[in-house]
């Protein structure tokens, strides 16, 4: 383990709002448990809590705490400044830490969609299920970890993404779907174990196309803006 | 404002890093932090001075690599510090802010630096640098237990684990107690005596007067002067310079100075003369004349106002 991910981990992990990642995926589990001993139709209740809750709410914003936290919580307070005055090339800054944060990201939101998903259908739905979410994972860290250096409100602009144009806009209107990082996952997951409790617009190739360009990209504009990292001044 | 440079009074050593400014300006907007700032940094210990908001911090950053200049070039041995993480082998910054992570120990914090920098032996040097700054005791305790004093002293043994040619310290004595104080101010000195170029900025007079004869002073965003400070105040001879004399016969003195065409005005009070002085050079050199001359023994001979504070205060002025 690189010393960039043991100190990322161990503030993210140390700190309190850690506990914060507890709440959402325990409740996606009650609930597909209730639902499956109360003896409802999956068809019923399996789009709504795998897709309208696990998908749309627990993957995005786990990863907006975690991916805006890995970075954006020591520009807040500055210990970013210890490992900027290293001989590191920024890449091996960048990396690290969104490995971090999408590998925590993928295993607080897999495991409860795993669950959810094999209570709702099939082993194989599950399966499927998390391993598009840890696809979807990284996309979204690559993601709110450049908001985090692009913006000093990178949790506030996360959340206008996840909520207003992937949970508002996504319904309306069709083509901001292109854009969403929740229906690749999506059409990703139905790839893997076709099953009709999914059902997005987004063909497959564009989905694993644009998932791999948002990962890519975003990590790319992290690594280029920590290059040019100011410290804002006492006038600023 | 006219910038007076004088040498520094000891020759740098050919070895060691040099940190250079050249037309170094930096604006915010409107607001102009940093204006036309040139300087050569070399070994040695240097002081940066000046009030609060007078730039410091912003220059302190642009030399470290932190922000971009808006005209002009920081370079560390003819290397930018901007965008180039290759100068921190040589380059070590202690930020004002007071910023650790809290949830290590001090021992883990500075073997992480150690690491990061790919050290060859990052314990051996993780532990030697905590001597450095004498903090094995509490080595082992998390850092959001210590004292403000104690977390500084934790960020200077992190920034001195590669043992750097240069330390860039920003207001470095903050929240320090008078021993630990001293103690730095040891270290470094110290650093300074061995080739390091150190540069320190603050506030506070005594500090810089203690530490370092070489001081770069800043106001309001200029470089309003820099060498060695006692130099500087003698070199603004349009100034007037207040000694504090005491001799076997005051009064005797007095009538003959006030005959010395340097001399401005003689006070005289319980404690002996207070005698304003135009021309520093010409005083010094005719009191040892006049006193023995009229029977007069000089006790006691103190240019009052060579603190920093005085020779500061005139370039606020001026």
């Amino acid at each position: 383990m690189s010393t960039v991910s043991w100190i990322t981990a161990r503030g993210l992990l140390g700190r309190r709002r850690f506990l914060l990642l507890f709440p959402l995926p325990v409740l996606l589990v009650l609930l597909a448990v209730l639902s499956r001993a109360l003896g409802v139709d999956p068809s019923d209740w399996g789009p709504s809590v795998l897709v309208g809750l696990g998908l749309a709410v627990v993957l995005p914003v786990i990863a907006l705490i975690v991916g805006t936290g890995v970075l954006g919580a020591e520009i807040d307070d500055g210990t970013v400044v210890h490992i900027l005055t290293k001989p590191l090339p920024r890449w091996q800054i960048v990396l690290p830490k969104l490995a971090v944060a999408a590998g925590v990201t993928a295993v607080t939101v897999a495991v409860p969609l795993y669950v959810a998903g094999v209570l709702a259908s099939s082993v194989r739905v599950g399966l499927a299920l998390a391993a598009a979410a840890s696809i979807g994972a990284v996309a979204y860290c690559a993601f709110f970890l450049a908001l985090s250096l692009v913006t000093r409100r990178p949790v506030l602009l996360g959340l206008v993404y996840v909520l207003i144009w992937e949970g508002l806009l996504g319904n309306f209107v069709s083509g901001t779907k292109v854009l969403s990082i929740q229906q690749y996952v999506i059409a990703l997951a139905d790839r893997f174990a076709p099953t009709e409790l999914l059902a997005t617009d987004v063909s497959v190739p564009v989905a694993a196309v644009m998932s791999t360009l948002i990962a890519v990209g975003f990590t790319a504009l992290a690594v280029d803006r920590l290059r040019s990292f100011s410290v804002a001044g006492e006038t600023s | 404002m006219s910038v007076t440079s004088v040498e520094p009074r000891s020759t740098p050593a050919p070895t060691g890093s040099r940190l250079e400014l050249a037309g170094v300006s930096r604006w915010y907007g409107n607001v102009v932090a940093v204006n036309d700032v040139s300087m050569s940094l070399g070994p040695g210990v240097t002081g940066l001075l000046g009030p609060n908001g007078a730039g410091k911090t912003t220059l302190l950053h642009m030399m470290a690599g932190f922000l971009a200049p808006s005209r002009g070039a920081v370079t560390l041995d003819g290397a930018p510090t901007w965008r180039n993480p290759e100068v921190y082998r040589r380059l070590g910054l202690v930020s004002e802010r007071e910023a650790v992570h809290t949830f290590l120990t001090a021992y883990e914090f500075v073997l992480a630096s150690a690491r990061l920098h790919r050290l060859p032996e990052p314990a051996e040097a993780a532990r030697r640098a905590i001597a450095l700054v004498e903090l094995e005791g509490a080595q082992s305790r998390r850092i959001g237990t210590y004292s403000k004093g104690m977390r500084q002293r934790a960020r200077v043994a992190a920034a001195l684990v590669h043992d750097p040619q240069v330390l860039l310290l920003d207001e470095p004595f903050n929240g320090m107690d008078p021993r630990q104080r001293l103690h730095m101010m040891d270290l470094l000195h110290r650093l300074g005596g061995a080739g390091r170029t150190i540069l320190f900025s603050s506030h506070i007079l005594e500090e810089v007067e203690q530490l370092s004869g070489t001081v770069q002073v800043m106001v309001a965003g200029r470089l309003a002067a820099s060498g060695d400070f006692r130099t500087i105040r003698r070199l603004m001879t349009n100034r007037p310079h207040v000694f504090a004399v005491r001799s076997t016969d005051d009064r005797a003195l007095a009538v003959a100075l006030m005959a010395e065409p340097s001399v401005t005005g003689v006070e005289l009070g319980q404690a002996g003369l207070t005698v304003r002085v135009s021309d520093y050079g010409a005083f010094t050199r005719a009191l040892p004349k006049i006193a023995p001359a009229r029977g007069i023994r000089v006790r006691q001979l103190v240019p009052e106002d060579e603190s920093l504070e005085s020779v500061f205060s005139y370039l606020v002025e001026a």
